[in-house]
């Protein structure tokens, strides 16, 4: 009870608190993760499934119509292409809903800033622990693409760490477009105006060096565009220097991201 | 310079000149504030007042445009996480986990408020007991009543055993048994020496807990001091409470008027304050309250 009964000032020395510090993140995520457990369930249904459907769906349907594409076998070619798509899924529209939702129905937010915890560290703690989560779900179609006939490969252990990267990036685009919005309706002009043509634009179910040139160039600041680039060279091992350019790619999209979602939300939550 | 300093140190939560606008409106107007060590600190005043902006900016939620402020020697905003690891809040909104039981809120908490693992179990522990909710350890936040949700958001702004507590409005909307209860529960932590600073809007509550009260009107301490010093300055010993029809209220603050008397309306009576005794009005003498003081000093009108 000493620090209890304590009235005089105080004689302890000043520890200073930095930025970024690992206990307040690791408390973020602790948050996070003990209430994962009470929707685990829900979570990677929605992340891992929708995918698949589109995995199978393509794969069956396109499948049948083409037996290659850009020197793939189809099932190759969407089977690691995928994997974009899951980052996505699991990555911005989580980041996007949870964010939303803690701040403007759960004022999680008030009290986790109450404590010796500032906006970096909040916003940081969170997207880092989407990414863990996209990282682990970016796998699963890919997975199923297996059993379909994609072929294993070593390769393949390094999509788990291209899917957190993409997946860092897609969630602090994710808060920063609900720092962005007033109101959860908002979200509709992002996904349809945004989330969506990138989502289809990207290479995974069809080569983009079939459409016309102009959307070839937009494709090309598609960040999910680099993924399945990366994802399918590094799984059929065809590597190229370009892939130095991906990997950049993805690297300052997250990190432009990331300073965007921790700007914008200091504006939101300190007043 | 150096005595400053050690006015700063001697006071839990120092406030001097505190401006704070948004966009057009002043919510808080040159505020002076002190809570002293170990000491509880009402802070009264009708909505829009500025009381909780006040609060906001103690967590460095809300940056002051202008002004000073200190908590527990730190000053703000530039140390305000030190600040915040060695404070408690307890907010107006609950925003407990609610798909959580009362047992993992406080360990989360227990994680962002940097308690030792050796000692997140017994903090836990504590806590709990200190709320008196140790029976509802496993109980999922849902299935809580009212006064036990505000129990455990106390428990839970006491993990890292503080040295300052802030509680915005801690007993808005509760039953009146429940908001005694936690009154005894204030109080217990004021005795164990932790300083606290409380906004409310409910007068007997800053009367039956509070060492000083500092009122606000308009986004400035109109009056600031013990509730008896206060009582007595603002509305002397006793009151005069005169019922009768609107027109013989007129009537009764008219003579009240010319006489020097304050006088408030009380719905169907009129107050007569500073009186002291004077015999030509008739009414019901009673002892006057920091009631009179709040309304004679932020006014009748609500706004």
């Amino acid at each position: 009870m000493s620090a209890l009964t304590e009235s005089s000032a105080p004689v302890r020395p000043r520890r200073r608190l930095h930025r970024l510090e690992r206990a307040a993140m690791r408390g973020v995520i602790v948050r996070e993760v003990v209430n994962y457990s009470s929707f685990w369930r829900s979570s990677t249904f929605s992340s891992t499934v929708d995918p698949t459907i589109y995995l199978l769906a393509f794969g069956f349907g396109f499948g049948s119509l083409v037996s290659r594409v850009a020197g793939y076998r189809y099932i190759d070619f969407v089977g690691t292409g995928i994997v974009a798509t899951t980052v996505l899924f699991s990555g911005a529209f989580p980041a996007m809903y949870g964010t939303f939702v803690k701040y403007s129905f759960q004022h999680t937010y008030d009290a986790i800033l109450a404590a010796p915890v500032d906006t970096e560290e909040l916003v940081t703690g969170e997207a880092l622990w989407v990414a863990l989560r996209t990282g682990v779900y970016g796998c699963v179609p890919m997975l199923v693409a297996v059993v379909f006939g994609l072929a294993p490969s070593w390769g393949m252990l390094l999509v788990p760490f291209i899917a957190g990267l993409a997946g860092f990036g897609w969630a602090t685009f994710g808060i920063f477009i609900a720092a962005k919005s007033q109101k959860i309706e908002s979200f509709s002009y992002w996904q349809s105006g945004l989330l969506t043509p990138m989502f289809l634009v990207a290479g995974t179910f069809f080569p983009l060096t079939r459409l016309p040139e102009w959307a070839q160039v937009l494709g090309n600041f598609n960040p999910l565009f680099h993924c399945v680039q990366l994802v399918r060279h590094v799984v059929f091992a065809r590597e190229t220097v370009a892939d130095l350019g991906h990997l950049a790619f993805l690297l300052g999209f997250a990190l432009v991201a990331w300073r965007m979602a921790i700007r914008f939300m200091e504006r939101k939550l300190i007043l | 310079m150096e005595r400053e300093v050690v006015a700063a140190e001697e006071r839990a939560i120092r406030l001097r000149g505190v401006v704070k606008r948004f966009g057009g409106l002043t919510a808080v107007a040159g505020l002076d504030l002190d809570v002293p060590y170990g000491t509880c600190v009402g802070l009264l005043g009708p909505n829009g007042a500025g009381k909780s902006t006040t609060i906001k900016s103690l967590t460095a939620q809300v940056i002051a445009d202008e002004g000073e402020i200190s908590i527990l020697g730190y000053r703000l905003p530039e140390d305000s996480k030190q600040a915040r690891a060695e404070m408690g809040v307890v907010p107006q909104l609950d925003n407990l986990d609610t798909a959580l039981t009362v047992e993992q809120n406080l360990l989360v908490f227990s994680h962002l408020y940097r308690v030792p693992k050796a000692r997140r179990t017994a903090a836990i522990d504590r806590a709990l007991g200190i709320a008196n909710l140790r029976e509802r350890r496993t109980s999922k936040v849902d299935e809580l009543s009212g006064g036990m949700r505000r129990r455990l958001l106390i428990a839970r702004a006491l993990l890292h055993e503080p040295r300052l507590l802030l509680l915005d409005e801690p007993t808005v909307g509760l039953d009146p048994q429940v908001r005694q209860e936690l009154w005894a529960l204030i109080d217990r932590l004021r005795s164990e020496g932790v300083s606290i600073l409380m906004s409310t809007h409910y007068i007997e509550e800053a009367e039956r807990l509070c060492d000083t009260v500092t009122i606000m009107s308009h986004g400035r301490a109109v009056a600031s001091g013990p509730p008896q010093a206060l009582i007595h300055e603002h509305a002397g010993v006793e009151a005069l409470e005169v019922y009768g029809p609107p027109s013989r209220l007129l009537e009764v603050e008219e003579q009240a008027r010319t006489r020097g008397w304050r006088t408030r309306r009380t719905g169907t009576s009129v107050t007569v304050l500073h009186s002291n005794g004077a015999v030509e009005l008739d009414g019901e003498r009673r002892g006057t309250n920091l009631e009179d003081v709040f309304v004679l000093l932020t006014g009748e009108q609500i706004e």
